[in-house]
């Protein structure tokens, strides 16, 4: 059994609430310039030019890349033989959200009651957590902070059985055609097939934690992924919705069995703002 | 082309789908809770805490300012969210709105309607669009957090039209001229 003090999550979810904001990933900074050589719109260019100028101001700055320092989701892999000890874990994801987003001059965008008084909690919290237990005695965190515009683009279909690979493909092509530009294009297309709603709609937000355009390592889901982005990208929505051959960087697609009567179908849209950031304790 | 708020109607007039402005002078700042505030004030017959009449307002929440900085990355948020309250604020004066998104059928209609303009911003350059502010201030609603109402001076800050007093739409356009039919 390994110990891992409630001090030590504190202080790692801290940092990862200010690195994930501030520095965008080489993949997605990548992923932009590959677009930008393909994108045949005078104005798409542009647009993916300021993505890529934003990020450097970011980085240098250490500020922001967005407004939207996003609502703080972490997903979490708990060793089994991890012992947390000198307080509550669910509390120390917490106190490191509080202190990130406040350290880090990070926007605080949640608010306490959904539907009512809609009070902002003032400090980011309480974060949305997802936890699986692992093998092995690590802890591995991984923050992604999620902007509402992105966000509010999300859709589940439970579609026929017979609907078939076709139907997820219309399913999905059709949910980005509806959002157009109110997500933030170009994006990256979060797809969760199978198993119930719920877990639907979480596999499609953890395919996004993979490496932007790294294809899905099943065979099926990689071609699946190829398909849905090339039929995304005939729609012409383009970067921020003027237009252009890039309207989605990548699809990523995570799958698993689900009952005989279903075919559930999650789509969770990923803005070119696709920040996830990592440790292994 | 290079325009100065408050916006007249010459001005207005003169903006087109599609084309890029470069926007100088004071613009105001609400987004979903400081809409809510401002339209029930509207309803009490209560003083407005801004002037609509010309003026822009931003659909934007930004980032708290570090040390030294005018204000934190200040991007655009999806416009869509402020359409049940836009019609009411452009038939009261409001000539400009920037954001980012397409917008209701009812909102195109009072463009047209009360000559006013729809500009975007690009979403998610919060730190690039940061760099027009010169000065900002919150003029109401603190209580608010990243909701509140603020005055933001700006100097050639960058933004495309998309609604225009013409019918113009710079995201349908856009559409249009790019998609390839299945």
């Amino acid at each position: 059994m390994r110990e891992i003090h409630y001090n030590t999550i504190v202080d790692a979810v801290e940092r990862l609430c200010m690195g994930s904001n501030y520095f965008l990933g080489d993949d997605v900074i990548q992923s932009v310039r590959q677009a930008l050589e393909r994108e045949e719109s005078p104005t798409g260019r542009e647009i993916l030019q300021e993505i890529l100028e934003n990020a450097r101001i970011a980085r240098e700055d250490e500020v922001p890349l967005c407004q939207d320092c996003g609502y703080t989701v972490v997903f979490v892999d708990i060793g089994q033989d991890v012992h947390i000890v000198g307080g509550d874990f669910n509390e120390a994801i917490a106190e490191g959200t509080r202190r990130g987003y406040t350290k880090g001059y990070l926007r605080k965008s949640v608010v306490a009651h959904p539907y009512s008084s809609r009070v902002n909690t003032k400090d980011n919290t309480p974060p949305v957590i997802h936890v699986r237990i692992v093998p092995g005695d690590k802890l591995r965190i991984t923050l992604a902070p999620k902007g509402g515009g992105s966000e509010n683009m999300s859709a589940l279909g439970m579609l026929k059985p017979a609907d078939g690979r076709e139907g997820v493909i219309k399913f999905v092509v059709e949910t980005v055609r509806k959002a157009g530009a109110n997500p933030c294009p170009p994006i990256i297309v979060g797809v969760g097939i199978g198993g119930t709603a719920e877990q639907a709609m979480l596999l499609a937000k953890r395919s996004l934690l993979r490496e932007v355009g790294r294809p899905s390592d099943d065979p099926e889901d990689a071609s699946l992924e190829a398909d849905i982005l090339t039929r995304v990208n005939k729609l012409g929505i383009g970067p921020q919705g003027l237009g252009g051959r890039t309207t989605a960087l990548a699809v990523h697609v995570l799958s698993q069995p689900c009952h005989i009567a279903s075919l559930p179908v999650a789509v969770n849209i990923q803005c070119h703002s696709a920040r996830h950031k990592e440790i292994v304790l | 082309m290079k325009i100065q708020t408050p916006l007249t109607d010459d001005v207005v007039a003169n903006l087109r789908a599609g084309q890029k402005v470069l926007i100088s002078g004071t613009i105001y700042v609400a987004r979903d809770a400081a809409h809510k505030r401002i339209v029930e004030a509207m309803d009490a017959g209560a003083p407005l805490p801004l002037e609509l009449q010309g003026q822009i307002i931003y659909y934007m929440g930004p980032a708290p300012a570090k040390p030294g900085q005018v204000i934190g990355s200040a991007g655009p948020t999806t416009s869509y969210r402020m359409d049940p309250y836009t019609p009411r604020l452009l038939a009261a004066g409001l000539k400009g709105m920037i954001g980012k998104g397409n917008r209701s059928q009812a909102v195109k209609d009072a463009i047209r309607k009360y000559k006013a303009v729809y500009f975007a911003a690009t979403g998610g350059a919060g730190a690039l669009i940061a760099k027009s502010v010169k000065k900002a201030e919150v003029i109401a609603y603190e209580d608010l957090g990243a909701e509140a109402l603020w005055k933001l001076e700006v100097e050639d800050f960058p933004a495309t039209v998309i609604n225009d007093i013409y019918g113009g739409d710079a995201y349908e356009d856009g559409v249009r001229q790019y998609a390839i039919p299945d």
